[in-house]
């Protein structure tokens, strides 16, 4: 039985994953806390299951999914971040935020508050091995957000636009000087963090099979936290931190009561802060421990 | 005064004294996204103090602020040795830990909420928000706010001129909280009833907003960011649910044209430039 709650927990935690990728990102190159990113996230969700209802095939239905998360991200990057550049540190936090309120109330105006069943796909989603159940979405989440980190570690170290993108990290400033396109790289921020998080809400929507206008915002906690666990700004700790918060919240459920997760969790956070303010991975990445 | 309205200015009142309670970190240069917890301790304790030790109203709205104030003091101890972005989401992790530890106390109800026997209206809720604007006011009047003004600036610079840097830092976190405990009290006394759910991270969110929107640069921007953050949503009605639709467009034009917030320092300081030249 511990075997099967790891399995969940490695399913949950790589959905965290793939949303804490996200955050880092968009920290360690921009410094910004994007609170938009847990609308994506209900976007990939939500647009998920609307187009799986609408009787779209599966693989139309995720690619438009990660299609509106990164589209979105675009939008939000043009009203956010470029037209706050130079302003203190945390005021795009505020538009971002409203884009959240927006999106949250655009999809309850259109489709209601409630839970809405997500239809699955596939005839047969779970494989059994030696009497445990993995489902498919789980092992191919877990896989694919591993493999999607490496594919943005290799971009981050081998490209230009990786190399553009560390630069600006370390310095804005300094990267505009000398001859860093800062403007036009941005927008590949956003477009990256919001495919990692749009697919994250698209795997969530169809291992759950649930969706609803609020799934982002305790997810999104959970992200922040996973990122910051495994060290702000470093894409593998992003990975190894989703996947101990996705543990540790399946086992505390399991031994401890589900009363009991949040402290356990963010117990875990605030004591990793106190002892290694860099997380655990931090300090070991590319430039200072930021991206 | 119909009910309606009163129960708006019961919330802008409270809304006034937490976005006042997000201001003091802030202006020193550190988002606390704890505000939620430290107002949940603040209503806790007062309920308690009123329900079961028979403590009148004032005294005990006052006792759980200094008591929320000197566990602020304990908890900047660690949480302070963070900065910038940590340190918002280490008073984060801190609010989330009062909400989920609150949920598991079974001597004020756990998750069944915690009834509050005492009822407080709008003329003493009122009344504190008055009380802390003008505390706030006098505070930046006097050396605090300079030092505070300083050390949000440039802290390594403050530091050389002699501003103890740790201390100033430490007493706005401590005091921020301890107003944040006025509000939470108030809320609690004003409705009857409290659970832990309501003083989730969101409220902690939307505290900040508020500040932000308003505008970090000077004292009044509390006051329009929490004003425009409460009766917004409240003239919005006639939109049904597209209120909010609405309210987050408003939110992203408004932040779009002004992105030092609604109120900044140069257009107050011409302002009174100017009455003081005219006579």
């Amino acid at each position: 039985m511990l075997l099967q709650q790891l399995i969940n927990g490695f399913a949950l935690g790589s959905i965290y994953a793939l949303v804490a990728v996200a955050f880092t990102l968009s920290i360690g190159v921009l410094n910004f806390l994007n609170f938009s990113l847990p609308a994506i996230f209900m976007v990939g969700g939500v647009a998920t299951w609307a187009l799986l209802k609408a009787g779209a095939a599966w693989p139309l239905a995720v690619l438009g999914a990660l299609g509106a998360g990164a589209v979105l991200s675009l939008v939000i990057e043009r009203v956010t971040w470029r037209r706050m550049r130079g302003a203190p540190l945390f005021v795009p936090l505020v538009s971002s935020m409203a884009f959240l309120i927006l999106l949250e109330n655009l999809v309850l105006v259109q489709w209601g508050s409630d839970l809405q069943q997500v239809p699955s796909p596939f005839a047969e989603v779970n494989l059994r091995f030696f009497g445990l159940i993995v489902s498919l979405p789980q092992l191919v989440g877990l896989a694919l957000s591993i493999a999607m980190v490496f594919g943005l570690d290799r971009l981050l170290r081998r490209t230009r636009i990786g190399r553009a993108l560390r630069s600006i990290a370390e310095s804005s400033d300094t990267a505009l000087i000398l001859g860093v396109d800062v403007a036009s790289v941005v927008p590949a921020v956003f477009v990256i963090s919001g495919l990692f998080t749009a697919l994250g809400g698209v795997l969530f929507a169809l291992t759950y099979r649930q969706v609803h206008p609020f799934m982002g915002q305790e997810v999104a906690l959970k992200g922040i936290s996973a990122m910051v666990v495994g060290g702000m700004g470093n894409v593998w700790g992003a990975i190894l931190g989703g996947l101990l918060i996705g543990v540790a919240e399946v086992l505390s459920i399991r031994f401890l009561g589900a009363d009991m997760v949040d402290i356990a969790v963010y117990g875990m956070l605030l004591a990793i802060l106190f002892v290694r303010p860099t997380g655990l991975l931090g300090g070991l990445a590319l430039g200072k421990g930021r991206v | 005064m119909g009910g309606y309205v009163q129960g708006v200015l019961v919330l802008l009142a409270i809304n006034v004294i937490s976005a006042y309670a997000a201001y003091l970190p802030i202006a020193a240069g550190q988002l606390n996204l704890g505000i939620a917890g430290f107002m949940a301790i603040g209503a806790y304790l007062s309920a308690y103090l009123t329900n079961e030790l028979g403590v009148a109203v004032l005294p005990a709205i006052l006792a759980a602020s200094g008591l929320t104030g000197l566990l602020a003091l304990v908890i900047a101890v660690p949480v302070l040795r963070t900065s910038g972005i940590y340190l918002a989401l280490a008073t984060f992790a801190v609010g989330q830990i009062v909400e989920a530890t609150i949920l598991n106390l079974r001597i004020v109800g756990g998750a069944a909420g915690y009834p509050v026997s005492h009822y407080v209206g709008l003329p003493m809720i009122a009344g504190c928000a008055f009380g802390v604007f003008v505390l706030v006011f006098v505070l930046f009047r006097m050396r605090f706010g300079l030092c505070i003004t300083a050390l949000h600036d440039d802290a390594a610079v403050a530091d050389l001129l002699g501003v103890n840097v740790r201390a100033y830092q430490t007493a706005a976190f401590a005091l921020g909280s301890a107003i944040a405990a006025v509000a939470g009290a108030l809320y609690a006394h004003h409705f009857s009833y409290i659970e832990a759910q309501s003083f989730n991270v969101l409220l902690s969110i939307y505290i900040v907003l508020y500040v932000l929107l308003g505008g970090t640069q000077t004292i009044w921007g509390p006051l329009a960011g929490a004003a425009m953050f409460t009766l917004l949503p409240e003239l919005l009605r006639v939109g049904a649910e597209w209120r909010y639709v609405a309210f987050a467009v408003i939110l992203i034009a408004t932040m779009a044209a002004r992105p030092q917030g609604l109120v900044t320092a140069a257009p107050l300081r011409r302002l009174f430039a100017a009455r003081r030249a005219a006579p």
